[in-house]
């Protein structure tokens, strides 16, 4: 079943095109006498095995053949009714577009004054455009690899997991959704507040649990106070040390905050007291301590020790001996790390790429997958016994069998790369999408989108075209090969 | 790891079973390793979907006060008003315009490409190769070529924001494939099979329709899967051709993704509806999916 829809490699390359014009033209001269009863040689020739009689029987009898056929065959005209509607429809709606394209191309936005060839000037100077090209050009290096890579690596791990359907379904499962819907799934993923995009709660989960470095943005000593500020950070003298800092929201105020307690080397504290009352740089009752500060003894500009406050703001160094300056540094006035702004001017097309990876893996595992389960398994097992590692066995032996497929997925992904449109339109913000642009859109954009100018537009499409010419050129020689 | 391979010389030999031991230590960790990973990574592709389906079953103020993931603890919060919001507006009418646009393109490129690719696998015609080679070069053409010069036609023919005017021209981008496909299966059916219908005096309509068209089911199973996801899930082609009384669910929600932020209560659930058909189908014929994919790429 798949290999017939494989047609190509199999029954019918005994049709192909190098004899084929002149089978055809010699038919057609004949074929007109009579209809309606054995077909032409391709029926004969349409099982491989069945390819070398038909060679020899041509070469035994060729004219005896020529006639067969000819006579027989049904009537090129009858060829034509069945070919009539999709010719119609893809010389009007395919074909004939082209020509008005490139026509289009050489005229203003208003179709009126000629302006040759301004139009594909302008792709190449104009900034907005250059943009589009330029993510063009990092979507085209970036994304196939990434997606050929991953589809290598997962079409192989499944082979050593009992759950592999269930794997592959759900890697799959992206394909069958609309690009659309994909960009809103990623607009959600990608949503800068950690409470609510996934992406930005996962970063600053794995941060937090790593670094658990307490981040209090705008604490600072009181003006005047003995404990001064000091790059960015913090210093106070004093064994031990009290520092008290003010200016903290009640929201950075970590939860599990304790009343201070002066105590071991020194406390750090937010001194304040709710509703007043309290002293200047005494702990009261009811303060608290700063807890996750990081905290410097310094000896001679060097640092001889490092504690981190407790809940109650209490810190002590161990081992220091003489005097020294406790230091805050400046990582602790930080904002915490609040994750990535990927719908940001800076990450956007990777973010895209990132949604576009998840949405065509899947399609290169399938294809991969299918590839390497036709690799001789003898082969492979031959390999192991002589003693290669795995490794060698997948770089030496699996990559360059399935280097066909590896070429197909990756060509595809070049194409889907020249033409994302979808993605870029609806994950990127408003804002932000003159930096994610692409070509696809910028032809959208310029011509229907509010630009108003489908001279440059066809022009774009005209650009676009070229861009995949060489796939398609690709594509007709490689059929043309495997015909033949 | 096949370490016990007994006919070895010696140093050999005791090679192969030190490899045999670490080799099967590091298998055991490595399918450990590997198994841990692939979770990880199915979880990967499996949670945005989750999310979207989750904020589109919560309340607005919900969404907005945690993440999405804390339903796991709440599910309490789970609610199908906005589905039943959404339904009580415009929204239903683009859905079905989306059936409207979807199953006519997909029963006129079916018919009209198995003809075509009748055609081309089964009567000889001069130029049939390079006709074919054209059709095989068209596979890649980018839609955009042809947005500007067809909508200017559609306006001469005043069907520009009609839903027949998109159906035509899904089906003419949607018919390089499909006659690729179709052609290629077809040339694989048993000429013997034809061979008599033709010896029987059979027209090459009713050789079509009794004979090729049937025996070509598993082959327009894929096409018709394919062309349907294909239809049902474009934009652009609805962004262009479309007007608001015409356009599908991909048009209508796009309308509302400027609004960001402030309506994730009518896109959530919009977009998890608009993707509820494609993914039963996709779960129901996925075999004939991968097959289609395969016979359109592998070529």
């Amino acid at each position: 079943m798949t290999e017939r829809l494989n047609g190509p490699q199999g029954p019918s390359s005994d049709d192909g095109p190098p004899p084929g014009p002149s089978r055809s033209s010699d038919a057609e001269g004949s074929a007109v006498a009579g209809p309606g009863a054995t077909p032409p040689e391709s029926g004969t020739a349409s099982t491989p095995q069945a390819a070398p009689e038909v060679a020899t029987a041509g070469a035994a009898a060729p004219t005896a053949v020529a006639t067969r056929r000819g006579r027989l065959g049904p009537s090129p005209m009858i060829a034509w009714i069945f070919l009539l509607p999709a010719a119609l429809l893809l010389g009007v709606w395919v074909i004939y577009p082209i020509g008005y394209s490139l026509y289009r191309s050489l005229f203003d936005a208003s179709g009126q004054s000629f302006v040759g060839l301004a139009n594909y000037g302008t792709i190449f100077t104009d900034p907005g455009t250059l943009t589009t090209i330029r993510n063009n050009l990092i979507w085209v290096v970036v994304a196939p690899i990434l997606v050929t890579t991953l589809g290598l690596i997962f079409a192989v791990l499944t082979e050593r997991i009992r759950w592999a359907t269930a794997f592959k379904l759900i890697v799959f499962m992206p394909m069958a959704v609309s690009l659309m819907a994909a960009g809103v799934i990623f607009r959600l993923v990608y949503e800068q507040d950690p409470d609510k995009g996934v992406a930005n709660a996962i970063l600053t989960t794995v941060r937090d649990t790593f670094s658990p470095s307490q981040g209090y943005p705008d604490a600072r000593p009181r003006e005047g106070d003995t404990v001064r500020a000091a790059d960015g950070g913090v210093v106070a003298t004093g064994q031990p040390a009290l520092i008290p800092l003010v200016g903290i929201k009640a929201a950075d105020m970590p939860p599990n905050a304790q009343p201070a307690k002066p105590g071991g080397s020194g406390t750090v504290w937010f001194d304040f007291t709710p509703g007043g009352g309290g002293r200047n740089g005494q702990i009261d009752g009811t303060e608290k301590g700063l807890p996750g500060m990081t905290v410097e003894a310094v000896q001679n500009g060097r640092v001889v020790a490092t504690a981190t406050t407790a809940e109650d703001g209490t810190f002590s160094f161990e081992g220091v001996n003489g005097p020294y300056e406790v230091r805050l540094p400046r990582s602790n006035f930080e904002a915490p790390f609040n994750g990535l702004s990927w719908l940001g001017p800076t990450l956007i097309t990777p973010a895209i790429i990132g949604a576009f990876v998840w949405v065509w893996a899947g399609f290169a595992m399938v294809l991969i997958a299918a590839g390497l389960s036709a690799i001789p398994r003898d082969a492979l097992e031959a390999a192991r016994i002589d003693g290669a590692t795995e490794w060698q066995v997948f770089r030496k032996i699996t990559v360059p069998l399935l280097s066909p497929v590896l070429l197909v997925v990756f060509v595809t992904m070049i194409i889907n790369t020249l033409k994302v449109f979808d993605l870029v339109f609806i994950i990127a913000p408003p804002s932000v999408q003159p930096n994610a642009n692409v070509i696809a859109l910028e032809m959208w954009r310029v011509s229907f989108g509010g630009g108003n100018n489908q001279g440059l537009g066809s022009a774009l499409a005209i650009f676009l075209l070229v861009l995949v010419l060489p796939f398609m050129i690709m594509n007709i020689r490689r059929f043309r090969r495997e015909q033949s | 790891m096949t370490a016990t391979t007994v006919d070895r010389p010696a140093p050999r030999h005791a090679g192969e079973i030190k490899r045999g031991v670490v080799g099967r230590l590091v298998d055991a960790l490595g399918s450990g390793v590997v198994q841990v990973v692939m979770v990880l990574i199915g979880l990967f592709w499996l949670v945005p979907t989750l999310g979207l389906l989750v904020v589109s079953l919560r309340d607005e103020a919900v969404n907005n006060a945690e993440g999405w993931w804390t339903v796991f603890t709440k599910p309490a919060q789970l609610t199908i008003e906005n589905y039943s919001n959404l339904l009580a507006t415009g929204f239903t009418a683009s859905f079905w315009n989306t059936v409207f646009i979807t199953v006519p393109t997909t029963v006129l490129v079916i018919g009209i490409a198995a003809m075509a690719a009748y055609a081309f696998a089964w009567i000889d015609f001069p130029g049939r190769d390079t006709l074919f080679l054209i059709v095989v070069g068209l596979l890649i053409v980018p839609i955009q070529i042809a947005l500007i010069p067809i909508a200017a036609l559609y306006g001469g023919l005043g069907i520009f924001g009609t839903i027949p005017g998109v159906v035509l021209f899904h089906v003419a981008f949607g018919l390089p494939f499909a006659i690729f496909l179709l052609r290629n299966f077809f040339v694989g059916i048993p000429a013997s099979l034809l061979e008599a219908a033709r010896m029987d005096g059979a027209t090459e309509w009713k050789i079509f329709s009794t004979v090729v068209f049937p025996l070509g089911k598993p082959a327009i199973a894929s096409l018709g899967i394919f062309q349907f996801l294909w239809v049902w899930n474009d934009m652009l082609i609805a962004l262009v051709f479309a007007n608001t009384e015409s356009q599908p669910m991909t048009k209508a929600l796009q309308s509302e993704m400027r609004q960001f932020g402030t309506n994730v209560d009518i896109l959530a659930p919009g977009a998890f509806i608009s993707v509820i058909i494609p993914l039963i189908l996709f779960f129901a014929f996925q075999r004939y999916f991968v097959q289609g994919m395969m016979a359109g790429s592998v070529k």
